[in-house]
């Protein structure tokens, strides 16, 4: 009798559910989340007195100062430059994985495509970058693979190369990009799987129709259809890969990037300013590929 | 009707696994005329158009346009061009993008291809509008843009599959009046497919009938609706009534199917009896379905004469020459 006249009021005022439903999400998002977040954000706006290593509660824009600091620079422009690289090559790959599926894959093929995508993340984080760097190793099946194929040469080549190479793959920045494209992956293929899902068939049918050939319908009408999946992809692979600071831990240079830099400094080095504006950098960045993606364009199709 | 066809189906055949979606057709559609595919859902006439743009390829057969044998030929070498039934625009392009896609596949320079998209829209009635995306339009707007998009190219064949199924009735017959004109105006070929036997009949020069992939008739829509070839084309074209071999055997002595239309019935004269078992009032007639020792027939009462009750015995009959023998036919 109670449940029926919630059920009544419920369907006389339909806002009034809406927001029951809404206020536990909206509650845990803004205090917990944004709430915090907002805390770390304010840090960056004090800064640390160097001779007691204690945090001055004034309001200036010393901490963001340190950030162009040669050292500091560097990280960031490593870790910008890192995030696009990763980036680009995840779309690159992705792409026909993605086109694939959408188009042709059908029955218990789409099944195996989903469980191939999805299997790997249900494994552990830890474990698959472990078992990257058993892989990059210089006894790993890649070096391995390598000397079978009488490719050392090639190898040893890249990496001798400076800046990507290293004494082996596992302690080299391609190292680190391999993996990084591995581990996020599944998060650029399936945004530009469901943006291709969305496109009919009958539009590139339309295309050939009115002329073009499979490149023209590839370059004017997926591609752009296809744009706003690879951003949402782009959104995750760029910012994942700026945040982490595990993966770079272990494998790779001992240069840092930012995630591991924001690690360090709110915890051994108990610089909590700095590490907040270290953080403020991703968020910023990513403010400004959002802002230069609407302007060119790539959420029209939206 | 020039000396080669249009389009020249040669014993084309289309198999999706077991299914034959066209079986053994060979249909010759002549330069210049409006012609209608027409058959229910399944019956091939959608695969059919499909194949003269190029998005199917025969599994037997061969296809010529104009007389050039087009059957490995990819859509983008055709000089057919395509109306979808969804429209199929580009959403991320404009109105006039989308009209002049086709130009600037074919690398026509700017100015040129918006003074020709601008003149193919004004065409359709939607001068000014090229600036809008296709999600701005209503569904008769889409049609006459993907209309355009398909004209600006100046196709010899103009291929239409199901263009007015998704507008509502009052657009419908406008856009048919519309259509038909533009064709005469051209003076290319038009290919439509339609399951609507009005639409087909009152806009083509010859409807070709489909049925299960095969062809049941080809000809003229005067023809397809006085001396339909089979029971079905009978039956789908207009309704009309089926009668079974034996009783036309009685009435001509011409042992095959009869086809007789619903309106050549007269009530209240004639040697044959029946029962009324349904009446249905339509506006302009009353619709009264008769059961004449186990046959089935259905009568069109004109407004003003007088309509027996249901259950009633009544006398009917017919003109002799609005009964068509369709010789050939097995059922």
């Amino acid at each position: 009798m109670a449940e029926a006249r919630a059920s009544d009021l419920f369907w006389r005022r339909p806002r009034l559910l809406l927001a029951l439903l809404l206020a536990p999400p909206l509650l845990w998002l803004g205090i917990v989340y944004l709430g915090s977040l907002f805390a770390l954000l304010a840090q960056s706006f004090f800064s640390i007195d160097e001779f007691s290593g204690l945090v001055t509660y004034e309001l200036t824009l010393k901490t963001y100062g340190e950030l162009f600091r040669a050292s500091n620079l560097d990280i960031i422009v490593r870790t910008i430059l890192m995030s696009a690289a990763v980036t680009v090559a995840a779309a690159i790959v992705a792409f026909p994985i993605a086109y694939y599926a959408a188009r042709y894959a059908r029955g218990p093929w789409k099944a195996v495509f989903y469980l191939g995508i999805m299997l790997p993340l249900w494994s552990s984080y830890l474990v698959k970058v472990y078992s990257w760097k058993l892989i990059l190793a210089k006894e790993g099946i890649l070096g391995w693979i390598f000397a079978k194929l009488h490719l050392t040469w090639l190898l040893d080549a890249w990496l001798a190369l400076p800046g990507v190479g290293g004494k082996s793959l596992s302690v080299s920045w391609t190292g680190t990009f391999l993996v990084f494209l591995y581990v996020w992956l599944p998060y650029m293929i399936l945004p530009v799987q469901a943006a291709l899902e969305r496109v009919p068939p009958s539009m590139l049918e339309a295309s050939a129709d009115l002329g073009a050939r499979p490149g023209q319908t590839l370059r004017s009408v997926i591609l752009p259809l296809a744009l706003p999946g690879i951003v949402a992809g782009s959104i995750f692979t760029f910012s994942l890969t700026m945040g982490d600071y595990i993966i770079p831990q272990i494998v790779g240079t001992s240069a840092r990037m930012i995630g591991q830099a924001v690690y360090q400094f709110q915890g051994t080095a108990g610089n909590i300013p700095l590490a907040a504006a270290f953080a403020v950098v991703p968020i910023l960045v990513m403010a400004v590929y959002l802002t230069v993606a609407r302007r060119m364009g790539a959420f029209d199709a939206l | 009707m020039a000396a080669e066809p249009a389009v020249a189906f040669r014993s084309v055949a289309r198999h999706y696994g077991p299914v034959r979606a066209v079986d053994d057709l060979t249909l010759d559609i002549g330069e210049g005329e409006f012609f209608a595919l027409l058959g229910p859902s399944g019956s091939g006439k959608t695969t059919c158009l499909r194949l003269i743009a190029g998005f199917e390829r025969p599994t037997t057969g061969t296809i010529a346009l104009f007389g050039k044998d087009a059957t490995g030929l990819p859509p983008y070498r055709r000089p057919v061009n395509t109306v979808f039934q969804d429209y199929a625009l580009f959403p991320h392009l404009s109105v006039e993008d989308n009209v002049a896609y086709g130009l600037m596949i074919a690398g026509e320079g700017r100015a040129a291809r918006r003074r020709k998209a601008g003149e193919a829209l004004e065409m359709v009635a939607l001068g000014g509008y090229g600036m809008r995306k296709p999600a701005e339009l209503s569904g008769g707007q889409r049609q006459r843009v993907a209309l355009a998009r398909a004209l600006v190219l100046q196709p010899q064949v103009l291929l239409l599959d199901e263009p007015l199924g998704a507008l509502d009735l009052k657009l419908r017959e406008q856009m048919q009046g519309e259509l038909k004109a533009l064709q005469r105006r051209l003076g290319i070929t038009f290919v439509f497919v339609t399951h609507d036997q009005g639409e087909a009949l009152s806009m083509s020069d010859r409807i070709a009938v489909f049925d299960k992939g095969r062809v049941q008739q080809v000809g003229s829509p005067e023809a397809v609706y006085d001396r339909p070839e089979t029971p079905f084309v009978a039956d789908f074209v207009g309704a009309s009534n089926v009668l079974p071999a034996a009783m036309v055997a009685r009435l001509t002595g011409r042992a095959a199917p009869g086809s007789l239309r619903p309106e050549a019935i007269r009530l209240g004269t004639g040697e044959m009896r029946a029962r009324v078992t349904e009446r249905a009032f339509l506006g302009s007639a009353t619709r009264v379905e008769l059961d004449a020792d186990g046959t089935e027939l259905t009568a069109l009462v004109p407004k003003g004469h007088a309509v027996p009750e249901v259950g009633e015995e009544v006398r009917l009959g017919w003109d002799p020459a609005a009964l068509h023998v369709m010789e050939g036919a097995h059922g």
